[in-house]
């Protein structure tokens, strides 16, 4: 444990001392949110609940690339190397990637709830212990699975590739983006097979209707269930050397880690509970009568 | 009598068609420093990253400190320190930062601010490690190596591409170490670095050890030949500069010659005579008194650096 917290300290310490990263996290998710916020939020009663819950999902998505790069970067320049040659093993290595990232966004989050609130007039605060719990299994599990691409990439280029095929299709099939209700029911349904879906439509429901923990649950087991899946398959594909290159069929090792969305994917289908939630969730919103904020000066007149 | 510290019985290792190890063995005692003295590619890297538990060999044993280097054993790994060939840290990490992110990985880590003033490290402690010069990131990769105290310390190349004066300044701390009784394993393809640094010296090339002992002894080899390194204006005619008088040995390298004479005033004066004989002209002449690189060129026919 106190290797973990050792390496982990130093990474986050890494982090902050790279712009890239404080550009990424910090900045990249402020400016998406004050776009969204002026271009569908402005007058539209109860969207920013929504818009936070959209904002949360990308910001906690982000530790999908965050350390997971780094990693990569890492093994390349022969410095994953030197960490092998002292007691630290790949579980220590790879939790304390999870853990930064985890450190490393919940500031991104609270300012963004405090904007969302304060600045942005969104009546409550959401559900916080859903919000909470969504953030935490978010975030560890999206960067088991960047730790899962770069256990089984070899060099920086590959990673940015597969990395950027993943990050779209989670942008916009899972209500990260367009709310996932507008969509032709088969993509709806689609949907519900990814990890990505689970976090969105979680947050979603817990910044705009105040779901708490109970009616998340499901959310927040298939993401906890994803993080155990991914950890440990990441720790058994794990290299220290760049010259150390995955065989190609441990590549299909990342279809085990979509095993638990699977599974979750197919029950939500076959029950319909959580399509209907995200039906619901949007009639509300369209209604007006979700969590409501509006720019100062720019209130609905009653 | 007392096990060596590291012993290495018949190490064979293969990557793919290219046999990098064939059967290397060898022995190392306490407080000794051994020295892997071969050209590149000759297997010290290999032989080193093996007991260092980094690779795995195909045959043969490895044993350090009684252990079989392995590299998920924590036991093991508290009492090796390592100066890789190839290694870095993140640019981003301070001197200081770095030495004490090792230190706590270890139960009974040395003071970082000892290490920090024993490898003259205390002006850049603050420094990231990206602002450090090649000598400065070597010095401060040898305070990794120690920060667990280790029993053992593997040194592969540690002056490689280093300039002089801070090649010398690493050997300042290699000798230290060596007052200290640290055993060490130092690979190199510097003569200079062996004969000055190893008790013992076994010379590698083509995965095999092809001679061991004490610098002194290897040179015995050569015991009594001055080695006359000339250069010609035109190449000499086939075996003359062989048949030379006194002349033990001649091979001939880039347009060199290079002579192993038992009296090199005799050897030089028929040398001018032939040459004279020859109408060819002698552009520069050296003479050395034997040394690692003559032992390895007599078993080899080839220099070390080539």
């Amino acid at each position: 444990m106190k290797i973990t917290w050792t390496l982990t300290k130093m990474r986050i310490l890494l982090a902050v001392r790279n712009r890239a990263f404080f550009f990424f996290s910090m900045v990249m998710p402020m400016i998406f949110l004050f776009g969204a916020v002026v271009l569908f939020g402005r007058g539209a009663q109860g969207w920013v609940g929504y818009i936070l819950g959209a904002i949360l999902t990308m910001t906690v998505m982000g530790s999908f690339w965050g350390l997971s790069v780094q990693l990569v970067t890492f093994r390349e320049q022969g410095i994953l190397r030197r960490f092998r040659l002292a007691p630290v093993g790949a579980g220590p290595m790879l939790s304390s990637s999870i853990l930064s990232n985890y450190v490393l966004a919940i500031p991104t989050v609270v300012i963004e709830m405090i904007v969302c609130r304060f600045a942005f007039h969104m009546t409550s605060w959401g559900n916080l212990w859903a919000i909470f719990l969504l953030v935490t299994f978010g975030s560890a599990a999206f960067s088991s699975f960047g730790l899962i691409v770069a256990s089984v990439t070899n060099t920086m280029q590959e990673t940015q590739m597969i990395n950027n095929l993943i990050w779209t299709g989670f942008l916009f099939l899972s209500g990260a983006t367009v709310p996932l209700a507008v969509f032709p029911g088969w993509i709806q349904r689609f949907a519900l097979f990814m990890p990505a879906t689970y976090l969105a439509t979680g947050l979603e429901a817990a910044t705009t209707n105040l779901a708490g923990p109970s009616e998340v649950f499901i959310d927040v087991v298939a993401l906890a269930l994803g993080l155990l899946v991914s950890f440990e398959i990441s720790r058994q594909l794990f290299r220290w050397e760049a010259e150390t290159k995955v065989p190609a069929r441990a590549k299909l090792w990342v279809l085990a880690a979509l095993v638990p969305f699977l599974a979750f994917g197919a029950y939500a289908n076959a029950t319909g509970t959580q399509l209907m939630r995200i039906q619901r969730e949007f009639k509300t919103l369209q209604s007006g009568s979700a969590n409501r904020m509006m720019p100062r000066g720019a209130l609905p007149q009653q | 009598m007392t096990e060596p510290v590291i012993q290495v019985e018949n190490l064979q290792k293969s990557y793919g068609a290219v046999e990098a190890l064939r059967g290397v063995s060898f022995a190392v005692e306490q407080g000794e420093v051994f020295g892997l003295l071969g050209p590149n590619g000759a297997g010290k890297t290999t032989t080193v990253e093996i007991l260092e538990g980094m690779r795995p060999p195909d045959r043969g044993v490895a044993r350090v400190c009684g252990l079989e280097p392995d590299s998920h054993s924590e036991r093991f790994k508290e009492r090796i320190g390592a100066v890789l060939q190839s290694t870095a840290l993140p640019d981003k990490i301070r001197v200081r930062e770095a030495i004490e992110l090792f230190a706590n990985f270890y139960p009974n880590p040395a003071d970082t601010g000892d290490l920090l003033r024993r490898f003259q490290l205390e002006e850049k402690k603050n420094a990231f490690y990206r602002h450090l010069s090649g000598g400065q990131k070597q010095r401060l990769a040898l305070a990794i190596a120690l920060v667990n105290r280790p029993e053992v310390v593997f040194m592969d190349e540690p002056t490689a591409g280093l300039d002089p004066q801070v090649r010398r300044e690493i050997y300042d701390i290699i000798e230290e170490l060596k007052r200290e009784k640290k055993t060490i394993l130092l690979t190199t393809h510097y003569i200079e670095e062996a004969e000055r640094l190893c008790d013992r010296v076994a010379i590698v090339d083509h995965g095999r050890v092809i001679a061991m002992g004490t610098p002194r002894e290897l040179k015995q080899r050569s015991a009594g030949t001055t080695r006359i390194e000339v250069r010609l204006a035109r190449p000499a005619a086939d075996g003359t500069l062989g048949r030379l008088e006194s002349v033990a040995s001649s091979r001939e390298f880039d347009g060199s010659y290079v002579l192993h004479s038992t009296h090199a005033p005799r050897t030089i004066v028929a040398l001018v005579k032939q040459l004279e004989a020859e109408s060819n002209e002698l552009q520069s002449l050296e003479m050395f008194s034997p040394s690692l690189e003559d032992v390895f060129i007599e078993l080899t026919g080839r220099r070390l650096r080539e």
